[in-house]
């Protein structure tokens, strides 16, 4: 089962090294990561998607914890969280598929962001769900090139993670 | 000191304000980091990228600095030094190979959890990542086996740095703390700035127990009817044994202690039933697999003690007291888990185990009318050779005997640690250091000497074993140079021993590579008599029974120099009790092919229910 743990960690050299070293030791496998700095000068944000059951997550969770670098690590449940990749496809186009294409572009509410006269670039951002459909629709006229961001996320409502490390900062 | 007093120079009228930090190079913020931590001892090599530490370290009359001959030593004696005495061991070593070479201590304190700082230097940071002269990535090479490690470029950062490793180490869960120091850093000037602010948001060891737990392990303890106190290391670095006498005394519950644990609770002691595990005593091992409640003091369900996982103590419910929460149910879920230090915890649970028993004694005379049957029927022993040649482990107890529970005993790894653990009577904690987790062979030497620097009015042996002594025995040179009197048995089998008797128990005799030719009726390579006096110790050679008294007593008066007694022994002596890897603990066998007869408990025990484990004939062979 995925799990999304967004863990709020100093911005220090081989931070990330660490975080993925742990990881591979530990036999844990990343399926997505996304890394970069918060609203907080020297903490950074990775948001990690691991394949794990709920037993060995909470080993790895309290592993990471031990990494002195981790400053605090937090589950985020897909329904009480904002989940967001981001995506760009070069996809192969040419004057009888170009409206097909752009037709989906428009219901996907996605963005072309680069025109050539055989190929089209692109964007899309949304949760894993819409880029995958995405992704298939277009998949028959011919994916050239795909680009794609870890997944990032955010809880919803007031909370910040950065509260009371916030707080203990100033 | 000048040759001639300077004259003292009057203080000027405007003097500079007296806060004003004083400049100094990161070399000489080095020293005087370690000096002002109060680090009086430190173990080291020198060589390029950290020459310039070196030159102040001449100067300073605060720190003793004990030049090893292989960086190996130096970890390890910072490890002995640090277990002998509960302070944070420290260890020096250049850039590229040196530090490289301080790995295996690394990983070793990393295993056993003993606070260790290790400095190395690295190359100019101008220079890095180029494949430079003498070049490592140290930093990247020791994460896995480091509790932290820190580079530094910038001469300012030093004296933060080393004390925010230095606390590190110390506190928590302790382990080693490499801090990497370019040498453009050591040789650049900063203000020393001391005491430096310590910026250790991501670190909060937890050390005081949650309140409701300790009232449901304390209501666990009041309730059981066979319970076990599992104690592990964590006691020793906890410095927690009184507080553990204290409440196996209230409770009158049975403890085990694990090789980590050896000492923290008195082997005298009428409730102490010794060592669990592979080689532990029957009743220990047989204490866990049928008691209803285990409560773990700082020890890990380790594969060693454990057996086979899924069948250790199948009855039990599971107190887990440790100050590192990823180790509470990483092998066996906890009923009950406790973060905490345990010096504390402990006092904790003795008050709330006074409350929820009301201050009775807990009745445990059925539990331990069977655990005294056990023992009466397999207390720890052994069978004389049959080829002539002295038994390694009555030469072994005849140390611990002669020599007291005051001294320090640092063993090597493989039988002769296990007949160390099994035959000394360990009294008191601290005095027995070893190789627990990583099992690193080579760790005797180097640790004995470590723990005599640290522990110097106490006698300190090291029972080695003549494969673990080729590995490390030049630090019997830095003893020697340096007035470090310590006392090596060598228990020689002339073999691998524990690797010999894996492969007389399950590879049919055939001794692949485990023949060392140190021994009896061999060429004796090396002899290590003439190699103790190449040193410029005292050599002894023991051959017979009625030498290895007057040997170790001519060892125990010697204490102008190291003593290096070469106790040629049989081959053939075992190990036992064991536990055949991979099955049940129940498994566990007295001598080769006579294992505790089970007669009506045999259901209870959980033998021949799990289709998994291999019957002992089969894993054995043989019969009873």
């Amino acid at each position: 089962m995925s799990h999304v743990l967004s863990m709020l960690v100093e911005d220090k050299p081989g931070l990330l090294t660490r975080v993925a070293g742990l990881f591979a030791r530990r036999g844990f496998n990343i399926e997505s990561l996304a890394v970069g700095p918060t609203e907080i000068s020297g903490l950074s944000r990775i948001t990690v998607v691991v394949d794990v059951e709920d037993l060995p997550l909470e080993q790895v969770t309290k592993q990471l914890n031990k990494l002195i670098n981790v400053i605090k690590i937090v589950e985020l449940d897909p329904i009480q969280s904002v989940q967001r990749e981001h995506m760009l496809i070069k996809v192969r186009a040419d004057g009888t598929t170009r409206s097909q294409i752009l037709e989906a572009v428009n219901l996907f509410r996605a963005k072309v962001v680069d025109v050539a006269t055989d190929a089209l670039v692109i964007e899309v951002t949304g949760d894993t769900t819409k880029t995958q459909a995405l992704l298939r629709v277009l998949e028959p006229f011919g994916i050239r090139e795909l680009a794609q961001s870890g997944l990032l996320a955010m809880g919803r409502g007031p909370k910040s993670i950065t509260e009371r490390v916030a707080v203990a900062k100033s | 000191m000048p040759a001639s007093p300077a004259p003292t120079p009057t203080a000027p009228k405007h003097a500079a304000p007296s806060d004003a930090p004083e400049v100094l190079t990161g070399a000489e913020a080095v020293v005087r980091t370690l000096e002002l931590l109060g680090v009086t001892d430190v173990f080291g090599l020198p060589g390029g990228a950290i020459l310039p530490v070196y030159d102040p370290l001449m100067d300073t009359s605060k720190i003793r600095h004990i030049l090893v001959r292989h960086e190996q030593g130096a970890g390890h004696a910072a490890e002995g030094y640090a277990s002998a005495s509960g302070r944070t061991g420290v260890a020096i070593a250049t850039s590229g190979p040196g530090a490289t070479n301080l790995v295996t201590a690394i990983a070793d304190a990393h295993m056993d959890s003993v606070p260790m700082l290790a400095i190395t230097g690295q190359v100019f940071s101008t220079l890095m990542g180029t494949d430079a002269f003498q070049e490592a990535d140290i930093v990247g090479i020791t994460m896995p086996i480091t509790k932290h490690s820190f580079l530094v470029k910038d001469a300012a950062e030093i004296p933060s740095t080393i004390a925010a490793a230095y606390h590190i180490a110390s506190t928590g869960r302790p382990g080693p703390v490499l801090v990497d120091i370019t040498k453009d850093a050591q040789q650049n000037t900063a203000p020393f700035i001391w005491p430096p602010k310590l910026d250790l948001p991501g670190y909060r060891p937890v050390t005081k127990a949650h309140g409701k737990q300790i009232v449901a392990a304390a209501q666990l303890i009041a309730e059981a009817k066979k319970p076990v106190l599992y104690v592990g290391g964590g006691i020793i670095r906890s410095q927690a044994s009184e507080e553990l006498k204290a409440l196996a005394e209230a409770t009158g519950a049975p403890v085990v202690t694990t090789l980590m644990a050896r000492g923290a609770f008195p082997d005298s002691h009428p409730q102490h039933l010794g060592m669990p595990g592979m080689h532990g005593t029957v009743p220990a091992v047989l204490s866990l697999q049928e008691a209803d409640l285990v409560v773990s003091l700082g020890a890990r369900f380790d594969d060693r003690v454990t057996g086979k996982a899924a069948l250790f103590a199948p009855k039990a419910k599971i107190v887990h007291v440790d100050i590192d929460p990823a180790e509470i149910s990483k092998i066996r879920v906890a009923d009950v888990p406790i973060v905490g230090d345990l010096k504390d915890v402990l006092v904790d649970l003795l008050g709330a185990f006074t409350d929820a028993s009301g201050g009775d004694k807990p009745d445990y005379s059925n539990w331990w009318s069977y655990l005294d049957g056990l023992r009466a029927e397999f207390p720890l022993g052994y069978t004389a050779t049959t080829d002539g040649l002295l038994s390694p482990q009555h030469v072994i107890q005849r140390i611990g005997e002669l020599t007291g529970p005051e001294a320090v005993y640092a063993a090597g790894v493989g039988q002769h640690q296990m007949w160390a653990a099994q035959f000394i009577k360990y009294e008191r904690p601290n005095s027995w250091l070893n190789s627990g987790g990583a099992g690193t062979m080579g760790y005797s030497v180097p640790a004995a000497m470590g723990a005599k620097v640290s522990q110097p009015d106490r006698v300190v042996w090291a029972i080695d074993g003549d494969g673990c002594f080729q590995m490390t025995n030049q630090e019997l040179a830095t003893c020697v140079i340096n007035n470090i009197p310590i006392k090596v048995a060598v228990i020689n089998n002339s073999s691998l021993g524990m690797v010999r008797q894996w492969q007389t128990l399950f590879y049919n005799g055939r001794y692949s590579n485990t023949d060392l030719n140190t021994g009896h009726q061999t060429m004796r390579v090396p002899d290590f008599v003439k190699l103790a006096e190449a040193y410029g110790c005292l050599g002894i050679r023991v051959e017979r029974e009625d030498q290895v008294d007057e040997a170790i007593k001519l060892a125990l008066e010697t204490n102008d120099r190291p003593v290096v007694i070469d106790f040629v022994v049989s081959a053939d002596a075992m190990v036992w009790p064991m536990v055949p890897q991979g099955v049940s603990n129940s498994y566990v066998q007295y001598a080769r092919d006579h294992a505790p007869s089970w007669d009506n408990d045999m259901a209870e025990t959980g033998r021949n229910t799990e289709d998994d484990a291999p019957s002992l004939r089969t894993v054995i062979g043989g019969n009873e």
